[in-house]
């Protein structure tokens, strides 16, 4: 496909979403359900990993510090 | 609080989890292919797909010899992730069918369509299965691309009366405007016989003037004119049987000549994609009725010799009659029938074959004679020939044809030769006209130019939509074309870009075909002209970029220097 400008090629990306996802054939208040589910589901997904990765990843550090380094270390403050 | 921010805390995990998953597999695709292009690792060209797994149903024909060319005959395999966005497609529709059930159930939705009345409302429900919620909440919603009224010859152009709905699909009006010269890739006009001038239309006339058009009676009573005699036995002369003897209608000439040859205690061995009047026969006869995987023989085998050594269920005593349905070629898959395989097992256990040449005759074969013809077999190993008229014929009815007992059998015991109105004069004209043109009996060369025209538009066709990389089933004799679509918001975008376009084409979706394979269905006409294929072919190359229906993986050549340069290839 060529497409003449941005405009026209966000058009046909719109349509394949319709096409695939099947609203196409729905009504226009069946359609905007469909997609502010869909965009409201997406934005907390978004806004949740802007939250919560850098925790998970703090997390998942820690962990594996404390099952790899982190072992011989507390022997070593039991021992003294 | 705690646990819920637990839960909350799992759920995007899950979630971010999977789209890491997905975001992986979209990079580790995008790597391996970058590795194997790196290190010259090609993708399976088509040969390699047709021995190989990709074909969903490889038919590998057991015993070769037995035909006299090759039989090239693919269906390629749904790629998974579009089966995969199919089924989510239906979720989706699903899931908002139920939704407008619901708004319907509750009265904050006009309701268009029939349910139950108040007094039955404790009774069992009437419109709850899936078909009915299917036609209400899918197929409703793309109606638009069926039914149109058309008003003019539906040769290869027709015209279509303009409609517009202000509901969704619920009702239509008319505008008063007409859509004029569509494109007509739908209709089973194999032959172009579907006109208005020309010898057929003129002898038509000659006979409602000498004949009128109703009939009034029965074969057996008063409807049994001297043009229907000649029918039957230019018929019979055309297919190389003894007798024949044609029926007014070609659905009626299945569903009611099957109960008559087979009942109790008989064995109807159907293909699983049989026409449904073929089923509805089936079933009329009370015969027991298995069927076997669509031309597949060896399912045919295996039903075949359970059925000789075990018998009838519990008596155990052998099957009165065992008959084989099949049809010539298949209007949904346009897949041909494996004549000759079928010809040596039914010979081999000592079956009937039942053969339905409603798409076949006339548009298969060197001299139009059906897959009898485009074999080169005997049409005498054929128990019973049926046909139709309706398609390449451009008429309406349908025969039946074979040996002289059986045919005089069924003239007494045949429903529909019995209680029905025997065929219209002009209809049978034109089908005598028809057929003479055919066989060239008219003393011109029109009806072999014809089948030759068939026969190079069919290739051509099929090999253009080919090389586009659509998918399409079926042989490649075959004039029915069936292209993939899958996804069911395709089949109602397609028909509508289509018909922007002028062209008139039908989508084929559930319940004709399995949920997910939803198609169009292209019929190549001999009256179709190169001009008119090659603006058919580039409105369904730009709607196919458009919708991204080129699913094929196989090697496609090399886009070429445009149509000259291939024609030219053609005409070697
Ligand atoms: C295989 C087969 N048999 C029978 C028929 C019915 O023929 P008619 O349309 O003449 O009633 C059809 C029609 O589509 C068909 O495809």
């Amino acid at each position: 496909m060529n497409f003449k400008n941005l405009r026209e090629y966000l058009a046909w990306l719109y349509y394949q979403y319709l096409l695939i996802t099947g609203i196409y054939v729905l009504e226009p208040w069946e359609k905007s359900i469909f997609n502010s589910i869909l965009f409201s589901v997406i934005a907390m997904v978004i806004y949740t990993s802007y939250v919560f990765v850098p925790i998970h990843v703090r997390l998942a550090l820690e962990f594996f510090t404390r099952m790899f380094g982190g072992q011989p270390e507390s022997t070593m403050t039991l021992m003294t | 609080m705690f646990e819920m921010t637990i839960f909350l805390y799992l759920f995007f995990f899950c979630q971010h989890f999977t789209m890491l998953l997905l975001l992986l597999y979209i990079c580790a695709t995008k790597l391996f292919g970058f590795i194997f292009k790196c290190i010259g690792l090609k993708r399976k060209t088509a040969e390699e797909y047709d021995k190989g797994s990709i074909i969903k149903n490889p038919n590998v024909p057991h015993n070769p010899s037995l035909y006299k060319k090759p039989f090239v005959e693919s269906f390629e395999e749904t790629p998974l992730m579009v089966a995969v966005l199919t089924y989510m497609g239906y979720g989706i529709l699903t899931i908002f069918g139920y939704l407008r059930d619901f708004l319907r159930q509750w009265n904050i939705e006009k309701r268009h369509i029939a349910r139950e009345r108040d007094e039955q409302k404790d009774f069992v429900p009437l419109y709850q299965d899936f078909e009915n919620f299917y036609n209400r909440n899918l197929y409703i919603r793309i109606r638009d691309n069926w039914n149109r009224p058309v008003c003019s010859v539906p040769g290869p152009k027709m015209d279509l009366i303009e409609r517009s709905t202000p509901n969704y699909n619920w009702t239509f009006e008319y505008t008063g405007r007409v859509l004029k010269d569509v494109l007509n890739l739908g209709s089973y006009n194999y032959l172009g016989f579907a006109e208005n001038k020309g010898p057929c239309a003129d002898a038509a006339i000659e006979a409602t003037q000498a004949y009128g058009v109703g009939v009034g009676s029965t074969r057996c009573e008063m409807g049994n004119l001297d043009i229907h005699e000649e029918l039957e036995q230019l018929v019979a002369r055309f297919l190389g049987v003894e007798s024949s003897m044609a029926f007014g209608m070609g659905f009626a000439t299945n569903s009611m000549n099957i109960p008559a040859l087979t009942g109790k205690g008989c064995l109807i061995l159907s293909d699983e994609l049989n026409h449904a009047s073929l089923v509805l026969g089936a079933r009329l006869s009370s015969s027991t009725i298995r069927v076997f995987k669509h031309n597949n023989m060896q399912s045919l085998e295996k039903l075949l010799r359970d059925a000789i050594v075990h018998g009838q269920p519990r008596t155990h005593r052998p099957w009165k009659k065992i008959l084989i349905v099949v049809e010539g070629i298949y209007s949904m898959e346009g897949s041909i029938v494996r004549l000759p395989e079928i010809i040596a097992l039914k010979k081999h256990y000592k079956a009937y074959l039942y053969l339905d040449e409603a798409h076949s005759i006339g548009a298969l074969g060197p001299n139009g004679k059906g897959v009898v013809d485009y074999f080169g077999l005997d049409p005498k190993d054929v128990d019973i020939m049926m046909g139709t008229f309706t398609k390449s014929f451009g008429a309406a009815g349908g025969y039946i044809g074979g040996k002289k007992e059986l045919i005089d059998y069924l003239r007494c015991h045949s429903h529909s030769a019995v209680y029905a109105t025997s065929m219209s004069p002009p209809v049978a004209q034109q089908i005598i006209t028809s057929m003479k043109i055919i066989m060239g009996e008219d003393g011109t060369t029109l009806g072999a130019d014809r089948l030759r025209q068939l026969h190079e538009n069919t290739t051509y066709f099929r090999r253009k939509l080919h090389d586009m990389g659509l998918i399409i089933y079926g042989n490649e004799d075959s004039p029915v074309i069936p292209m993939m679509l899958y996804m069911p918001a395709k089949i109602g975008a397609f028909g509508r870009q289509m018909l922007k376009k002028n062209i008139g084409i039908v989508g084929v979706g559930f319940p004709a075909t399995p949920i997910i394979e939803s198609r169009a269905r292209f019929c190549v006409s001999a009256a179709h002209t190169r001009e008119m294929l090659n603006t058919a072919l580039d409105a369904i190359n730009e709607v196919g970029d458009l919708l991204q229906l080129k699913y094929s993986r196989r090697e496609r050549p090399l886009p070429s220097l445009g149509w000259m340069s291939d024609e030219s290839l053609l005409k070697d």
